[in-house]
């Protein structure tokens, strides 16, 4: 049993870093119709900037509780700025070009900025600055850190902004318009580049600090972490229903819940045949069961396939 | 005259299709005879193209019945409906963009005929054959709608007029029973709608039925034999186009929010 | 036939050269060189293959490197004394089936796989199934990486060796053979080897290209609302493009692992799928000369940055700053987003516009 919540425990920590990466996914896919492939590479830039701008500061002799935070913001507006211009370089240009497109201009992009990273960061892994006294604490026999404890409550009060920012303000109504049709929103006086532009930056702002939380969780960054975690985090929002914020984040928990526990209990499953190095395969098997069972996902009503 | 040739071709008997809470058709009944060219009217928004989306395979309904040549078609795929005899063309043109006018002809032969993938590579004398009869009768449907200019012209350089005949063209080569056409005339100039006239006029000549989506009321008052009006998706009128147009309702729902 | 008499003495002259060329290659550039064609080639039958999905249908495989690892495989394990070293009892001495027996089995295997994959994705949207392709090639490599413990299938990472060479006629390719007084080494007997299976790769996508099937393919990916309201059943041909691009990668991944003699997970990564779409995308989608062309770029760029960019940078700077390996995939994924932005069409201009420029009919060729 207590392997059984200590594998809640990581599971809710770590899904609640893809819900952060899955409505970056969401909020695009919901406004253009588009799968922005490069996202996961946003994330992985944003651990990296995070790591590179802590390790500095700390090395100024800054104290932590300034480092962390101004850290932060420095990684935030550094992936805001590489969501605008992926979107604008990659993108826009080709909104009305084939669907093909920019599927492969993502692809491109994704490629150049990780083997960017990889020239800039080198190719070894990357320690994350031990900052705070990382305190366990017991819980129902499953051992939680302070970190962890950090990284799940800030997930949550992050995602509780952007339903606040979505569904209460002018900019978030601006969005939904767009999200419902273009055209019409146009009409009505919407800029719909300008909303377009603040969407990606905005799904980046979030990839920047799930980008911090997973290589302050896992202790490391890499320049290929971005890949898997793209895919897992896409894999979320498609289980949530793919253009529904809610959905993204209730399936980015639910993939980290069967991610961890699959991890924890495949080898019993198995008879020891597969062990958790096969971690990495759940979330795909969950890809294609929700595409085959539900495609518009759990909470999607939207149609997968639209005219 | 057998039972089958003397009943309907398409019966559709309370159709509604819902979208979300929206109802965008409900409860619309009518029925298209054989050799006729029937006509859809209505305002914008009217459910003239939802209507259309049903027949063709596109949308299904979401309750009543639809019969086609004497069967049933609750659900199906486009493709099963082109195949039964419904061919359609699109009100935003849906050409092949990229490929020859020929080429989008040929492409409408598709569904009467079948080489598969052995008869394309060894290409035995078959497969030969029935490419050849495939190109030839494209030709003919280029020319039999009027595009005079090389085949080999992609799709997307085509005249918008020339287009929206390839796209006749193409739906002819499914060799339908039932051509529905979606504002055919949309766009077009008076000469250019005069032969387009003329063009659907020989096609019913030689025994397709057609149908016919149109904006322009002179045009259907001209060409239908008989019409349908529509309006918030409700049918709210039917009968020869002289009959129809007097009808207070109808009148109503033109003046009351339209551009004709 | 597409062939017309004027292109015959043509294709007659093209045939001597590409007989000729591993002879000129040797003499002038040295025998790897040789060795570089050979792999040209298979990249050549690799991005034919996956043009059929991407080029013709329209479709964005991801993880096409896939179908590759599973034709390499199915003969690696076939063919060496893996099986027998695993597994004694079961296979005292291996399988070691001939490579013309386990080359069609490869490439239904591969176009099964294909066939599972797709069919859950096909009927979604395009984009769905490029990220499911695209998880497929990751979980492949995971399985072949991971696959050694309990039961030893794949070696896992250190990968199979000692693969037996394919035999033509009893002769096998990997030795020096004496053919009518001309004595071939291995590189050079691979080399026709795979010329010829390049030119039926070549032949195959032509025949589809121009044929119903093709047009079909083409119609859905222009529109497949418009594809689908003229009676083409979406759905399997879309699958009938992938089982078919599928077999091709099976196919060249049957013939890799027989000319290595040697296959692990590492030759298997996203970045080869990255590289197949890069040539397919460069040399001009659904344009066979233009994939061509494409391919073998891209199959010498490496070499080229080897032996050009190592010593220029040496020079410039007196040490390496960018090594060629990521500069390669720096360009590659560069050369992506410039194509699409600016040169969609790829580098060769398209069959059906050259096509437009003549005003000859067509469908002579039919």
């Amino acid at each position: 049993m207590e392997i059984f919540f200590q594998q809640i425990v990581n599971g809710l920590v770590q899904g609640s870093v893809y819900a952060l990466v899955a409505l970056g996914y969401t909020m695009v896919y919901g406004i253009l119709g588009l799968i922005n492939f490069a996202h996961g590479e946003v994330v992985m830039i944003g651990a990296m900037l995070a790591l590179s701008s802590l390790n500095a500061m700390l090395g100024w002799g800054m104290p932590p509780l300034l480092a962390l935070p101004l850290s932060l913001a420095f990684t935030m507006l550094g992936c805001m700025a590489l969501g605008y211009g992926i979107e604008r370089i990659a993108y826009r240009p080709l909104r009305h070009a084939p669907r093909l497109a920019p599927l492969i201009t993502a692809i491109g992009v994704s490629i150049v900025l990780q083997n960017l990273a990889m020239m800039v960061w080198g190719r070894q892994y990357h320690a994350f600055p031990q900052m705070i006294a990382n305190n366990t604490h017991t819980l129902a026999g499953a051992i939680i850190n302070d970190v962890q404890i950090i990284i799940f409550i800030t997930a949550l009060a992050i995602m509780a902004g952007l339903m606040v920012v979505v569904h209460r303000t002018r900019l978030g109504r601006a969005m939904r318009a767009v999200a419902e049709d273009q055209h019409a929103a146009q009409l009505m006086g919407v800029d719909i580049n300008r909303v377009i532009s603040i969407t990606f930056m905005l799904g980046s702002a979030l990839a920047a600090v799930a980008g911090l939380m997973v290589s302050a969780n896992y202790g490391l960054a890499h320049y290929y972490m971005g890949f898997l975690l793209g895919l897992k985090a896409f894999t979320a929002a498609v289980l949530g229903g793919i253009g529904n914020l809610r959905g993204a984040m209730l399936g980015g928990l639910l993939l980290g819940l069967i991610e961890s526990l699959g991890a924890g209990y495949i080898g019993d499953l198995t008879g020891g045949f597969m062990g958790s190095n096969y971690q990495d395969v759940f979330a795909f098997f969950v890809l294609i069961a929700v595409l085959v069972l539900r495609p518009s996902g759990l909470l999607g009503e939207r149609l997968a396939e639209r005219a | 005259m057998n039972s089958i040739s003397a009943s309907p071709l398409l019966q559709f008997s309370s159709i509604s299709k819902q979208f979300g809470g929206l109802s965008a058709l409900s409860d619309v009944s009518l029925h298209i005879r054989r050799g006729e060219i029937y006509g859809l009217i209505g305002p914008n928004g009217a459910g003239k193209t939802t209507l259309f989306n049903v027949i063709t395979g596109l949308y299904q309904a979401s309750a009543g019945e639809f019969q086609f040549n004497g069967k049933n078609y609750q659900s199906c795929k486009p493709h099963v409906l082109a195949r039964a005899g419904i061919a359609r063309t699109f009100q935003n043109i849906r050409l092949f963009a990229n490929l020859s006018a020929l080429e989008n002809v040929m492409i409408g032969r598709h569904v009467r005929t079948k080489t598969g993938v052995i008869g394309a590579l060894l290409r035995n004398r078959a497969a030969r054959h029935e490419e050849r009869a495939i190109a030839e009768r494209a030709r003919e449907l280029l020319d039999y709608v009027g595009i005079t200019k090389p085949h080999q012209t992609l799709a997307r350089h085509l005249s918008y007029g020339e287009q929206r005949r390839l796209e006749i063209a193409r739906a002819l080569a499914t060799d339908p029973l039932l051509l529905a056409l979606d504002e055919p005339a949309a766009g077009m100039n008076a000469t250019e709608t005069e032969s387009l006239k003329t063009l659907l006029q020989t096609i019913r000549a030689s025994g397709i039925t057609v149908l016919l989506i149109e904006h322009d009321v002179k045009l259907i008052m001209v060409l239908c034999d008989r019409v349908a009006v529509l309006d918030y998706g409700k049918k709210i009128a039917e009968g020869i186009p002289d009959e129809v147009r007097r009808k207070p309702a109808v009148i109503a729902a033109y003046l009351g929010g339209s551009d004709d | 036939m597409t062939i017309n008499q004027k292109s015959k003495p043509l294709l007659a002259v093209l045939a001597i050269v590409l007989l000729l060329l591993p002879f000129f290659i040797d003499a002038l550039l040295g025998r790897g060189w040789v060795r570089i064609a050979d792999f040209a080639m298979l990249y050549i039958m690799l991005a034919l293959g996956l043009n059929i999905v991407v080029g013709y249908a329209g479709l964005l495989d991801l993880g096409y490197i896939a179908f590759f690892a599973v034709g390499a495989y199915c003969y690696a394990l076939t063919g060496s004394p893996h099986l027998a070293s695993a597994f004694p009892l079961l296979f005292p001495h291996g399988i070691h089936l001939s490579f013309w027996v386990v080359l069609p089995l490869a490439a239904l295997l591969a176009g099964g796989f294909g066939v599972l994959l797709g069919a859950p994705t096909l009927r979604l949207r395009g984009d769905y199934l490029a990220i499911v392709t695209l998880g497929f090639g990751e979980i492949i490599r995971i399985f072949l990486n991971n696959l050694n413990a309990p039961l030893n299938l794949t070696n896992g990472p250190q990968g199979i060796s000692r693969i037996d060479p394919v035999n033509v006629a009893g002769a096998p390719l990997n030795a020096t053979q004496q053919i009518l007084g001309v004595t071939l080494p291995s590189v050079h007997l691979y080399f026709y080897l795979f010329l010829a299976f390049t030119a039926l790769v070549v032949f195959t996508s032509r025949r589809l290209e121009k044929s119903r099937i093709g047009r079909a393919w083409m119609a859905i990916r222009e529109d497949e609302i418009a594809a689908s309201a003229m009676g083409i059943n979406t759905r399997n041909l879309k699958l009938l493009a992938f089982a078919m691009g599928a077999m091709f990668g099976g196919v060249s991944g049957a013939l890799f692992a027989g000319f290595q003699g040697f296959v692990s997970p590492e030759s298997f990564s996203l970045m080869e799928s990255v590289m197949v779409l890069c040539m397919v995308v460069l040399g001009g989608m659904g344009n066979i000369a233009g994939v061509i062309l494409g391919s073998v770029l891209l199959a010498l760029l490496p070499e080229v940055l080897r032996h050009g960019v190592v010593p220029l940078q040496q020079a410039l700077f007196g040490k390496m700053i960018i090594d060629p390996e990521s500069l390669r995939m720096l360009l590659f994924g560069g050369a992506l987003v410039v194509m699409m932005l600016y040169r969609p069409a790829g580098l060769l201009p398209s069959r059906v516009r050259r096509r437009e420029l003549d005003t000859d009919e067509v469908a002579e060729t039919v």
